[in-house]
């Protein structure tokens, strides 16, 4: 029926078509329309702030300050609760520690009133000294959260005093001694910059009272259930009241798993009783939202000289930017989702402060900690193997995770937390090497080769996991009800992003249903509506939530055949999906739906699923760059990017084979493109696409995707996470490359066609 | 003041402002297929046709729309429909927010591309952004639908 086919997208034509589908399509037509003044300084104390011009502005309904909305602290980071990241924000604050950050908001009838006020709200800032640079952020002078108002819901090393959101470390085994007994080690340094999400459209948020006088947020989100937790504690407003709707969302990648403008509009809205809504401009939304955590990585690996690697020590400094959403649980995942590819070690050990910056906070972004861990580790093992002189290929194979073993990472490191132990139940990464590996032709072609006197080419390989959820804490949740026409209402509380999971979970009901697709109705994401779910992060939606529909659908089933039986007067009946027999004879679905509504032995049926994993069975991937390098110039043309992906059975493969493709475009985007600068002051430079470029179908010659089949035991129907794990190699596998290509290594990202020129000519 | 458009073959009497740029006139319409992805004109995500040409709503003053035929993908419903086929075959509508202006850029290059190969459709659709899909697919879906037609 429904499981390993690509069916089309349910809601795909409607939107290729146009229909309203998105927060700013849906607002009520009479909205408010509310903005917030942004800080021009990088630091700054409010001295004073005049908004009564703002309010005497025509059109001008309110202007809220820190001094009349609530004073609570809290963290913007949608995650299980309580929060593993400190709670540092306010929704406006006496003191703004970023450029870009919340001074006050308004709302008017029109955006020319509000524009015209927002200008002539009157701030006195005293200007304090930035702190931009994040390797001298440690227990320097200027202390981004100077105030003793921050606190962590639990132990994770927060010392703001020192400008330390949170650190972690851990060690298994005793690395320096593990060291002493290598033959070579390689240490190595690299640094990766604070990607931006560039969701096309820009986060939105729109609120209103209902005739019962509950507010109702509809909101571009990636964690519906999470934001009505965050806003009810923080308005001081029962969870009963507050209903959230996440309609379609134009792209999250971890950059709608946190609240951005819902306390503005529901303020706007519970003071006024208006409906009100915010559309974060292009600007904002690089400068006001967050970004990928910038790091610089130190690495030492040892080995024999056999290539038998027998310690790794991995030592992390993570930027955070102005306020530590998600700080600790990235951290951990640059290590527990990268090392346990190397589960073969004697020690290991993994470490790490993420500290304060006065530059744009940085949280979630798909890769998650993971990309940046990939792009140290699989430039190391490159490194490493040059210095052993062994192919990097043999050195990985030799080293690498196969099924049936385990990690003792798994155990140790989890997400805010201690891991949980697991052993690996499917596993393809070896032949996901080799289809890389033949379709590059690396062993014939060789890993460089000369096109020209001045052109060259190179090929590098990387290799990849993640995980499926977050163990013991990642819960969905799913309800079918059966209607009198035989089909099924499907209510999930997960939060499809674009990435087709409504019609995943629909594939999941009606393969376990044995009915077709379209007797399927998918409803999802509405606090009201559907029932609990986490959110769509952690590559979690497939694994958790995939298997509370399979749970659902079963149950219904259980449903239909005590139906069944009462109908037919039988203690023996079987389910076949359209036909319901026994031996006192048959009946069909749509005619025992209709008799339990209508007729006879009336009753509603009404199944529910819920799902929470002990595992995170880690999806598997290798990618190989082959590059072209003028080396009189330095411009680097990526020629191809190969991938081969071990994600379990999938669900849907063209809707896994985009996952991926996307992913891997946001990879190269990071690797080569996507460049983060900051002036002296805290002012971000590259603001808009202008500046800060994301590929373009130019920048594509060729992204070959495919899929080793795997069945994962503990997923539904054989299927693992893909949402995630696409991103991860390219940085590492351009940067491989490329030394291959020129006997040039580079441990900065992104990696430009200048600074590869400044290698070669400046080294 | 008032203008007189010709939007999607109906012809609309529109109270606008002197400085309106059509994304928010159609916007405003009720026209919901454009939206809006940037402020600098980047990412092609409003991108509607105007006389058959491909412009960018958001930088594209309506008075100016005055007596030209203004198309979006409400007013060409069979090609789009036909478009969307190939799209959601391969999957590449993710968050379908950039799809209409993709859908519209297709619409148009059909009309001055003569013979599209894959360069001149990458060319052609080069300021179509999306960050979703990887365009990989967009370009398989391009192609399948080219070679139908
Ligand atoms: S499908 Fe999301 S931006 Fe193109």
């Amino acid at each position: 029926m429904g499981v390993n086919q690509s069916v089309p997208k349910i809601d795909g034509k409607g939107l290729v078509m146009g229909k309203a589908a998105y927060t700013d399509d849906l607002a009520p037509e009479n909205s408010l329309i509310v903005k917030v003044l942004r800080s021009p300084h990088a630091y700054a104390e409010i001295m004073s702030i005049d908004t009564s011009e703002a309010e005497k502005t025509e059109g001008i309904r309110c202007v809220f300050t820190y001094k009349n909305v609530p004073d609570k602290i809290f963290s913007r980071a949608g995650q299980g609760y309580p929060e593993p990241s400190p709670y540092d924000k306010k929704i406006l604050d006496r003191f703004v520690r970023y450029v870009g950050d919340a001074v006050a908001f308004l709302a008017g009838v029109d955006e020319e009133s509000v524009d015209e006020a927002i200008a002539k709200i009157k701030v006195t800032y005293r200007i304090m000294t930035p702190i931009i640079d994040f390797e001298k952020a440690k227990d320097s002078k200027t202390i981004v959260h100077d105030e003793d108002h921050t606190r962590s819901m639990f132990e994770m090393g927060h010392e703001p005093s020192r400008n330390i959101a949170a650190r972690y470390a851990m060690e298994i085994g005793n690395v320096k001694e593990a060291l002493k007994s290598c033959d070579i080690v390689h240490e190595g340094r690299y640094y990766t910059q604070a990607q931006a999400h560039c969701t096309m459209e820009t986060h939105t948020a729109a609120s209103w009272l209902d005739l019962q006088g509950r507010l109702v947020v509809m909101t571009s989100t990636q964690t519906p259930f999470h934001v009505r937790r965050i806003l009810a504690k923080n308005l001081g407003m029962p969870i009963s009241n507050i209903r959230v709707i996440k309609p379609r969302i134009g792209g999250g990648y971890g950059g709608k798993q946190c609240i951005h403008g819902e306390f503005f509009v529901t303020w706007v809205t519970l003071h006024t009783g208006l409906p009100a809504k915010i559309i974060y401009s292009r600007k904002e939304t690089f400068q006001s939202t967050y970004t990928r955590h910038q790091m610089r990585i130190d690495m030492t690996i040892g080995a024999m000289k056999d290539g038998t690697i027998k310690a790794i020590n991995m030592e992390v400094l993570s930027n955070t930017g102005a306020y530590g959403e998600h700080a600790l649980t990235v951290l951990m995942v640059v290590g527990s989702k990268t090392l346990p590819l190397y589960n073969k070690v004697e020690a290991v050990a993994f470490s790490g402060d993420v500290v304060y910056t006065n530059t744009t906070p940085a949280g979630a972004y798909r890769g998650y900690g993971a990309i940046q861990g990939n792009f140290a580790l699989e430039s190391a093992i490159d490194e490493l193997a040059e210095k052993l002189d062994i192919d990097p290929v043999v050195l990985r194979k030799k080293n690498m995770i196969h099924l049936g073993e385990t990690s003792k990472i798994f155990e140790v490191m989890g997400e805010g937390q201690e891991g949980t132990p697991m052993t690996i139940e499917s596993c393809e990464l070896e032949k996901c090497l080799d289809i890389c590996l033949e379709k590059l032709e690396y062993f014939e072609k060789g890993k460089s080769r000369e096109i020209s006197p001045h052109v060259v080419r190179g090929i590098g390989i990387a290799i990849a996991m993640q995980g499926s959820g977050i163990p013991h804490i990642d819960m969905g949740s799913s309800i079918l009800k059966l209607n009198d026409d035989g089909s099924f209402n499907l209510m999930i509380g997960a939060t499809d992003l674009g990435t087709g999971s409504d019609t995943i979970m629909a594939q999941i009901a009606s393969e376990t249903l044995k009915v077709p697709m379209d007797k399927i109705i998918v409803y999802s994401s509405d606090t009201d509506l559907t029932p609990f779910d986490v959110g769509a992060y952690a590559s979690s939606t497939t694994f958790i939530s995939g298997h509370s529909t399979r749970i659902a659908a079963e149950n219904m089933i259980k449903e239909i055949k005590e139906a069944a039986k009462l109908q037919l007067g039988s203690n023996q009946v079987e389910y076949d999906g359209m036909i319901i027999t026994s031996d006192k004879g048959d009946i069909s679905l749509s005619e025992l739906a209709e008799k339990l509504y209508y007729s006879e032995h009336q009753k509603q049926l009404v199944s529910s699923g819920s799902y929470v994993s002990s595992t995170t069975a880690p999806p598997y991937m290798a990618g190989g760059a082959e590059v072209e390098i003028d080396k009189r110039t330095g411009q680097i043309k990526l020629i191809r990017y190969v991938a081969a992906v071990d994600c379990g059975t999938t669900i849907n493969p063209n809707l896994a084979k985009i996952q991926v493709e996307g992913a891997l475009l946001q990879g190269i985007g990071m690797a080569m493109y996507e460049d983060v600068n900051y002036s002296d002051s805290g002012q971000l430079i590259n603001n808009s696409f202008l500046k800060y470029n994301i590929p373009t179908r130019m920048e594509v010659e060729s992204i070959d995707v495919s899929f080793v089949e795997s069945y994962e035991p503990q997923g539904p129907f054989g299927a693992k996470s893909v949402g995630e794990i696409g991103i991860d190699t390219p940085p590492a596998a351009i940067a491989n490359a490329i030394n291959n290509a020129l006997g040039v290594r580079i441990t900065r990202l992104p990696i430009k066609s200048e600074n590869v020129w400044m290698k070669l000519n400046h080294n | 003041m008032e203008i007189t458009l010709n939007i999607n073959h109906s012809m609309h009497h529109v109270l606008i402002r002197p400085d309106e740029f059509l994304l928010d006139t159609l916007r405003n319409m009720g026209i919901k297929s454009v939206k809006k992805g940037c402020d600098t004109s980047s990412c092609g995500i409003c991108a509607v046709s105007v006389d058959n040409k491909l412009v960018r709503s958001c930088a594209y003053y309506s008075i100016r729309a005055e007596g030209k035929e203004i198309l979006t993908v409400e007013g060409i419903r069979e090609e789009a429909s036909l478009i969307a086929e190939f799209l959601t075959g391969e999957g590449v509508e993710q968050c379908g927010y950039c799809s209409p202006g993709l859908v519209m850029a297709i619409y148009t290059m059909k009309h001055e591309l003569d013979e599209p190969d894959i360069e001149s459709i990458k060319h052609y659709l080069a300021g179509n952004l999306c960050r979703c899909s990887g365009y990989e697919g967009q370009h398989r879906a391009i192609m399948k639908y080219l070679e139908v037609k």
